[in-house]
């Protein structure tokens, strides 16, 4: 059974003029299907307006589908009974870090679910704890937000959502604001927490270097799933990736140009380690003696 | 100690001020000033400084009533005339006022702005009984608090992206100074708005659905220090009250 089914979604923007007339309408998502497993980590990728973020906020019940239907941990998210506990089970993190901190202080940014959610205060306190210790913030506990670097914010927005204690997050593009560094602290937190608590991850994002971590990717273009598979299935496809306008990992790329070069090298290698041990092969094969 | 006693002390205080206009009553005031401040352990030097911002309306005002309350002349100079009235009216006015600012500064200095907000949410509770939004209130403070030093940043680098553009803040009268912001306060406004927007969706992605069965993080509890608290401030309270209603047999008592 898998925790997040998404049916035929279809999101329709209508446009509107002065006049409140309907100008015309936009499909952010057109018939999307996905179903994620539980303990999954999924990356979602896709070129600016492909309706990544809008597909993304139908899991959290922040915009409901015109079409089809999305079923969280075996709720509908149309049911207004359920909603605060489909939000509770998808926590969500967005891009702007300084935008969804609300907290004046660290803690109490993490505490501000639970405490929406009647958590009793000596809870709260154990909650804030872990899910702080969980990303590696807990020395800056009693900071302001303002004084965090990005990469640190963004830690800080993840711990928030964990000490709702859910069951999938949802990662709108959460390094798109964050200089090198930020991204790879994020990334690594996000890894750490998929392995570890087997929390379901849903990763959007346009960096192709996040991605070669997850179990499944799915590239979207024009509001469709273009393409799905595991990171190798994806990135053998360079060609394809790059009529959608996105790029692949510069590791990919070299080897793909290498290949069409005319070296004989495997489809889909992600990082450097596999690159050097593929060209090792290589030449073994054509200097046996050295 | 508990931010509420603060907040219903202060206030007590503040009031209290206004009571009597009398020599032994701002006495009494004055000491139970000093007396809370070496509790407080708040540096004097720091508690000074709160009086600056506000030294020339002090002066101001001292003048105002030196010169303009009418009474027996005393002296004259110019066009102006000191009356024993105006003079006694001066300088109760500048002792309220100062007592005034330096016990409010008291308050701010030894409070969070958190833990103040939490407080006056707590005060204002039985406001709910005639629908005022009173949790709503709180949390538009304390995310007013929040944003504060993020838009300042952000004036900041909307000024230099203008100044980039050739725009020019500092020449020219009030008036065109004025006018010159806007062209700052139009995209800060812009800004804000879409601020207000995601930091709405992200509150709502976190389940908040106002103050309904919400639980709090860091509740207020009273300890012991605060019933002391209370029950000295009800001492000084009674006291300023007596002291008030017999300051004249008092002062005729020790002859001046």
């Amino acid at each position: 059974m898998g925790i997040i089914h998404i049916n035929k979604v279809k999101y329709e923007y209508i446009r509107r003029d002065e006049e409140n007339n309907v100008e015309g309408i936009t499909t952010a998502v057109d018939g999307v299907s996905l179903a994620v497993e539980p303990g999954e980590f999924i990356a979602i990728l896709g070129h600016n307006g492909s309706g990544k973020s809008t597909l993304a906020k139908h899991i959290n019940a922040i915009l409901y589908p015109s079409e089809g239907s999305v079923v969280v941990d075996g709720m509908d998210t149309q049911d207004e009974e359920h909603l605060l506990q489909i939000r509770q089970t998808a926590g969500m993190v967005f891009q702007n870090p300084d935008n969804q901190i609300i907290g004046q202080i660290v803690e109490e940014d993490v505490g501000f679910g639970p405490e929406n959610m009647g958590v009793p205060t000596k809870e709260i306190w154990e909650r804030v704890k872990e899910s702080l210790k969980a990303v590696g913030m807990y020395e800056y506990r009693s900071y302001s937000p303002n004084k965090l670097s990005g990469g640190q914010k963004q830690r800080v927005s993840i711990a928030s959502v964990i000490a709702m204690h859910p069951k999938c997050i949802i990662l709108d593009e959460p390094t798109a604001m964050l200089d090198p560094m930020g991204r790879r602290e994020v990334i690594r937190a996000v890894r750490a927490l998929n392995d570890v608590e087997k929390i379901t991850m849903i990763l959007i994002t346009h960096y192709m270097e996040e991605v070669i971590y997850a179990d499944r990717v799915f590239v979207m273009d024009k509001g469709k799933v273009a393409m799905g598979g595991t990171p190798k299935e994806i990135f053998s496809r360079v060609s394809e990736l790059r009529d959608l306008r996105l790029d692949v990992p510069q590791v990919t790329e070299l080897a793909y140009e290498l290949k069409c070069a005319g070296v004989p090298l495997p489809d889909g290698i992600l990082t450097r380690e596999e690159l050097t041990q593929a060209l090792q092969k290589v030449k073994k094969l054509r200097d046996p003696h050295s | 100690m508990d931010p509420r006693t603060k907040l219903l002390g202060t206030l007590v205080y503040l009031v209290s001020l206004f009571l009597f206009a009398s020599l032994p009553v701002y006495a009494l005031a004055a000491v139970f000033l000093i007396f809370v401040m070496i509790l407080s352990k708040v540096p004097f030097s720091y508690m000074v400084k709160g009086l600056k911002p506000v030294l020339f309306f002090l002066v101001f005002t001292i003048m105002m009533n030196m010169f303009l309350v009418k009474g027996e002349v005393i002296w004259t100079f110019w066009k102006l005339q000191v009356t024993r009235e105006g003079l006694r009216q001066s300088f109760y006015m500048g002792a309220r006022l100062i007592l005034l600012i330096l016990g409010s500064n008291l308050m701010t200095l030894t409070t969070t702005p958190t833990r103040l907000t939490n407080a006056i949410e707590a005060v204002m509770k039985p406001l709910r009984l005639i629908k005022v939004p009173v949790h709503e209130i709180a949390m538009m403070m304390s995310i007013a608090l929040r944003f504060i030093p993020i838009l300042l940043d952000e004036t900041d680098k909307i000024m230099k992206a203008q100044m980039a553009r050739g725009a020019d803040f500092e020449s020219g009268n009030l008036i065109k100074k004025a006018k010159s912001m806007i062209p700052v306060l139009v995209p800060l406004f812009i800004s804000a708005f879409r601020r207000a927007n995601d930091l709405a969706m992200a509150m709502e992605a976190r389940c908040y659905h106002g103050g309904k069965g919400r639980t709090q993080m860091k509740p207020l509890k009273y300890a012991g220090r605060d019933y002391i608290a209370y029950v000295v401030l009800l001492l000084y309270l009674t006291g300023l009250i007596l002291l008030g209603k017999y300051s004249a047999e008092l002062l005729k008592l020790l002859g001046i």
